[in-house]
C-alpha cells in the first residue's frame, strides 16, 4: 500500500442525478498520491459519472470534491484552470481529427498555459516520447491505429502535468490486441507516481498495477480493499457474482 | 445559322455594348464581394450567438433565419427599396441590394453554421473543456475549425446562388451586369447584349464554383 500522506482528491457525499434518475447516491473516496483506484461495477453504477464529477464535466447534485486542497465546487475556483490539474482519458479517445499528434498534445499548453510554439513542442514531444509515439507526431488520428490514437489522448492530458489522472474505460473501445500497448503506458505512469482513478475491466492490470479496488453498484460504493482480497474473496454477494462473472 | 449569329452574337453590337457590360461586371463584382464577406460573417457570428443557448436571443434569430429563408430575395428587395422611402427611410439602390443579400446569405449561413456546430461530436467538447479551455475557447479552437470544414461544400452552393441574385438590382436601377444587359438590348432590339451578359456571368461565377471544389479537397482531412 501506499504510506499515508494527506490526500490529493477528496469526494464526500457526492450526489448526481439525471432528472428523476439518481446515478450517484452519496459517494465518499479519499486518494492519497501515487495511488492507482480501481473502480468496477455492473454497468449503470454510476462509475463513469463519478469519474466525470471529478472533474466537473459531470455537474454534481450535492456533494464537496477538493483537489490538492482546494474545492473544486466553490464559486470562486477558477474550475478551468483546476480542470488542467485533473488529466482525462476518454473511452472513444477524443482526438481533434483536424490536428497532428502533436498539435493535438500542444493545443491547450499553448492557448490555455500560454507556453509559446517552441515551448509547447519541446514539451508535447517529451510527452509523446513517454507513450512512445514521437515518431507519430506529425501523423493525423485517421492516420493511427485506436491504441496509438488512445496514447496520444494520454500525452495529451499528461503534457499539462496534471496531478490526477482520470481513465474512463480507456481500453473498452479497442481491438484485444492493441489493448497491451495502452495498458503498458498506464503501467509506466504508476510506476512513475502519478495518481490514477482507473474505470475499465481489465482485471490483469487491476490485480498487478491497482492498489485499491472499489466495487459500485447502484450509485454507491459498495466495498473496497486491496485487489488481491476483493478478487480473491470479495464480502458482498453482488461483488460477488461480478466478480466471478468478469474473471470467469 | 447567319440569323441565330444575327441575334445573338452580332458582332458590331458587341464591340459597341461591351464597354457598358464591363462596367456592370465591375458593379457586379463589388456587390457580390460585399455581399459574401459580410453575409458569411454575420451568419457565422449569429451561429456563434445561438450556441449561447439564451432562450430569447435565439428565439430573435430563428424568426430572423427562418424569414429571410422563407422570403423570395426579390420580394424584400421591392419592400425595402419602395416600402421604406414612405417613412422616412430611403437608402440607395446599391446599398440596398447589398443589405438584403447580406441579409439573406447571413440566414442561410447562419442554419449552415449551425448545423455545422451540433454535427461536431460531444466528445470534442469534453476533451477540450477537460484540458481547461473554456467555452469560447473550445468553439474557437476546436469545435468551429471543424464545423467550417464540414460545410464547405454546402456553404460555397448556397453562397454561388446567393451571389447570383445580384441580377435582382436591374428592377430598383443598380447598374450591374444584367441592368446594362436589358437596357442595350431594349436599345438595339438584338439579344446580344443578353448573350454577352450571360457570358460574363459564366466568367465571374464558373472560377467561384471551382473555387468551391478546391476548398472542398483542400479542407477535407480523412476521418477516422
Amino acid at each position: 500500500m501506499v504510506p499515508d500522506r494527506p490526500p490529493i482528491l477528496q469526494v464526500r457525499g457526492l450526489h448526481k442525478s439525471f432528472g428523476h434518475t439518481e446515478v450517484l447516491r452519496g459517494i465518499d473516496l479519499v486518494v492519497a498520491p501515487q495511488e492507482l483506484v480501481f473502480i468496477i461495477g455492473p454497468s449503470g453504477s454510476g462509475k463513469s459519472t463519478l469519474l466525470r464529477c471529478c472533474n466537473r464535466l459531470e455537474e454534481p447534485t450535492a456533494g464537496v470534491i477538493t483537489l490538492d486542497g482546494v474545492d473544486l465546487m466553490a464559486r470562486s475556483t477558477d474550475i478551468n484552470a483546476m480542470r488542467r490539474k485533473i488529466g482525462m482519458v476518454f473511452q472513444s479517445f477524443n482526438l481533434y481529427p483536424h490536428m497532428t499528434a502533436l498539435g493535438n498534445v500542444t493545443l491547450a499548453l499553448r492557448k490555455v498555459v500560454g507556453r509559446s510554439r517552441t515551448d509547447a513542442e519541446r514539451l508535447g514531444m517529451e510527452a509523446l516520447e513517454r507513450v512512445g509515439l514521437s515518431a507519430k507526431a506529425r501523423s493525423y488520428p485517421s492516420e493511427l491505429s485506436g491504441g496509438q490514437q488512445q496514447r496520444v489522448a494520454i500525452a495529451r492530458a499528461l503534457a499539462l502535468e496534471p496531478s490526477v489522472m482520470l481513465f474512463d474505460e480507456p481500453t473498452s473501445a479497442l481491438d484485444p490486441e492493441l489493448v497491451g500497448s495502452v495498458l503498458a503506458v498506464m503501467r509506466e505512469l504508476k510506476r512513475a507516481g502519478m495518481t490514477m482513478l482507473v474505470v475499465s475491466h481489465e482485471m490483469r492490470f487491476a490485480r498487478d498495477a491497482a492498489d485499491r479496488v472499489i466495487f459500485m453498484d447502484h450509485g454507491l460504493i459498495v466495498e473496497e480493499g486491496p485487489p488481491a482480497q476483493m478478487f480473491g474473496a470479495p464480502k458482498g454477494e453482488r461483488a460477488k457474482a461480478f466478480i466471478a462473472e468478469l474473471t470467469r | 445559322m447567319n440569323a441565330f449569329l444575327e441575334t445573338f452574337f452580332k458582332p458590331n453590337l458587341i464591340a459597341q455594348y461591351l464597354p457598358s457590360i464591363l462596367k456592370g461586371v465591375i458593379v457586379t463584382i463589388e456587390i457580390a464581394l460585399a455581399v459574401v464577406v459580410c453575409g458569411l460573417l454575420l451568419g457565422l457570428l449569429l451561429a456563434v450567438v445561438r450556441s449561447f443557448q439564451l432562450k430569447p436571443v435565439n428565439a430573435l434569430i430563428v424568426i430572423f433565419v427562418d424569414m429571410f429563408r422563407a422570403l423570395p430575395p426579390l420580394v424584400i428587395v421591392l419592400i425595402v427599396y419602395f416600402g421604406l422611402p414612405n417613412v422616412g427611410i430611403s437608402i440607395p439602390s446599391f446599398a440596398v441590394l447589398w443589405l438584403v443579400l447580406t441579409l439573406v446569405l447571413a440566414a442561410f449561413a447562419e442554419e449552415i453554421f449551425w448545423a455545422g456546430i451540433l454535427s461536431v461530436p460531444k466528445g470534442q467538447w469534453e476533451a477540450a473543456r477537460s484540458t481547461g479551455f473554456g467555452f469560447l475557447g473550445t468553439l474557437g479552437w476546436i469545435v468551429l475549425p471543424q464545423a467550417v470544414r464540414l460545410t464547405v461544400p454546402p456553404i460555397t452552393n448556397r453562397t454561388v446562388a446567393i451571389t447570383k441574385n445580384t441580377a435582382l438590382g436591374t428592377v430598383i436601377g443598380v447598374p450591374e451586369i444584367l441592368n446594362q444587359a436589358t437596357s442595350a438590348q431594349s436599345f438595339s432590339g438584338n439579344a446580344t447584349p443578353l448573350m454577352m451578359g450571360a457570358i460574363a456571368y459564366l466568367i465571374l461565377f464558373i472560377p467561384v464554383v471551382a473555387l468551391g471544389r478546391f476548398l472542398e479537397t483542400r479542407f477535407a482531412w480523412r476521418r477516422s
